[in-house]
């Protein structure tokens, strides 16, 4: 196998079809942009709800010396409210929903809030008595988070109830909505780059119809006569997938650790590491295609 | 060297057999003629000896392989041991003689040594030495036969099919080549010529192979054209 002769063939080739090749590349690099978004997307749901939903749902925010006056008139709750929360978690009315419950103190609230926003800066500026004491409530069933809010809504020494799943769920569907619709328009694009691929390749063996028919003449390999086309194809996409490789670590860099994370500091978003992990599925996934594409072109143009 | 059966061969769409029942054994050294009119098979047996096409029934054995089961990956191999020229020379434009005979080579993996010493010999074997830097379309009709006959030797087949290699020549042209078809033929290797030229049949009174619509109506040594047509 002379591989000089292989890649003069695959210059020549990317040179006389030069302005489909930058088709190819754009409509890779396009096609696989959508793809990184699309799974950047899940990993940020994915990362989001690994952190919530792992964690107790409703969060029963007690009142601090900082809570508006509206919710606690008497200020800092006091031990006995602490107490007659507990009571009511543990009383025959409750228990039944509850799977588990937990109490966060100040400090206990600062030092999660600062491993869960450790590269953030906010940790900072927020020192323990800024965070409400806390009963954390973990449901049986994470539905049932209503009853919850219901019994403690109000009540003396209880700033606020939130259940987290219910506003963490539309979050996540518009999340998941936004990254169905990436995975679409990735497929139909990711189609046509295929279509635009075999049509190339069929068109680059066409221009070079005189030297196949000699090499089979000859007795070439067909290996060796198909490789130069596969080499061109997978080249153009290879091409196309790095930049949607950089694309998708532009992204996460620029605009999500960037932008975002500075404009949301209470989210945790996907980082450059995750966003690396990706770079090679997406490179992977351009050059199995566009490899497939080809061969399956050259092929079926050699056996016409 | 070459084993042909009842072979009979109906492309599609045909209402008559390219070929119908051809039977003929040609051995090792042969120098053998097809000759017929346009349409009576000549081309389809040597495609078939090439392994171009298949025969829709009979057998066909050439250099020992059975060219009815072998597997699409060892055809190129078997190819190698065979050499071809068309009436239409099929030449590369945008390369060199010299190029146009190394192609070959390298495409089934020679070394740039090999080549390197291959190409002058075969080049200067059928009289092309000094025009190896020339282009297709700088030669003669001749001359460019010779650089596909070079193409076609160079790799020492045991087996040179020509389909009409003087087709498009001149007389006195068409004669050298023959003349080069006898050197190779003298050192050893079997060739099979598909022609209409009369006067060369005649003048080298090798085996005649005649067909009419898809059948060998004659097959006849040291015969001319004539001869073989009255046989008939």
């Amino acid at each position: 196998m002379k591989l000089g002769y292989v890649f003069g063939e695959v210059a020549q080739g990317l040179k006389r079809n030069l302005s489909m090749v930058v088709s190819i590349v754009l409509v890779t690099f396009l096609s696989l942009s959508f793809v990184g978004t699309a799974a950047l997307l899940q990993l940020q749901i994915g990362q989001m709800k690994n952190y919530w939903y792992d964690r107790a749902q409703v969060a029963v925010y007690l009142c601090s010396e900082y809570s508006p006056a509206e919710a606690c008139p008497q200020g800092e709750a006091s031990a006995d409210v602490k107490t007659a929360i507990e009571a009511k978690l543990k009383d025959s009315t409750l228990s039944p929903y509850v799977d588990k419950y937990y109490f966060l103190n100040h400090e206990d609230a600062l030092k999660q809030f600062q491993e869960e926003f450790k590269d953030n800066t906010i940790t900072n500026y927020v020192t323990a008595d800024q965070l409400n004491e806390t009963f954390w409530v973990k449901l049986k069933n994470p539905s049932d988070g209503a009853i919850i809010t219901q019994s403690f809504t109000g009540v003396a020494g209880v700033e606020e109830v939130r259940d987290q799943r219910s506003y963490l769920d539309q979050i996540f569907s518009i999340l998941n909505a936004a990254s169905l619709a990436a995975v679409g328009i990735a497929v139909v694009m990711l189609f046509s780059s295929i279509l635009l691929i075999s049509t190339t390749i069929r068109q680059s063996a066409f221009s070079r119809r005189r030297e196949i028919g000699i090499m089979r003449l000859v007795g070439a390999s067909n290996f060796y006569i198909q490789l130069p086309f596969v080499i061109e194809g997978v080249a153009a996409a290879a091409i196309g997938s790095i930049l949607a490789g950089g694309t998708v670590l532009a992204i996460v860099q620029f605009f999500v650790q960037g932008y975002l994370a500075q404009s949301l500091p209470f989210t945790n978003f996907v980082d450059l590491g995750t966003a690396l992990t990706l770079v090679p599925i997406i490179f992977g996934l351009g050059v199995v295609l566009a490899a497939f594409a080809s061969i399956v072109a050259i092929k079926r143009y050699l056996r016409a | 060297m070459i084993s042909i059966e009842k072979v009979s061969k109906t492309y599609r769409g045909a209402n008559r057999a390219a070929l119908d029942s051809v039977s003929i054994e040609i051995e090792k050294g042969d120098f053998v003629f097809l000759v017929g009119a346009s349409g009576s098979g000549k081309s389809s047996l040597l495609r078939m000896m090439l392994r171009e096409d298949v025969p829709s029934k009979g057998s066909i054995f050439v250099l020992g392989e059975n060219l009815i089961s072998i597997p699409a990956r060892r055809v190129p191999y078997f190819r190698r041991n065979i050499g071809m020229v068309f009436q239409d020379f099929r030449l590369l434009p945008n390369k060199t003689v010299f190029q146009n005979v190394a192609f070959c080579l390298e495409v089934i993996g020679k070394s740039p040594a090999f080549v390197a010493d291959a190409v002058p010999s075969v080049l200067k074997l059928v009289g092309l030495d000094g025009k190896q830097d020339r282009y297709p379309n700088e030669l003669s009709g001749g001359e460019q036969q010779r650089v596909a006959l070079a193409r076609a030797i160079v790799n020492k087949p045991q087996l040179l099919l020509a389909d009409e290699p003087t087709g498009n020549l001149d007389p006195a042209t068409s004669q050298e080549i023959v003349n080069l078809l006898e050197r190779i033929s003298a050192a050893g290797t079997t060739i099979v010529m598909a022609t209409h030229d009369r006067g060369i049949v005649d003048r080298l009174k090798r085996r005649v192979v005649v067909l009419k619509d898809g059948q060998i109506v004659s097959d006849d040594r040291g015969v001319g054209y004539e001869k073989a047509e009255e046989a008939r």
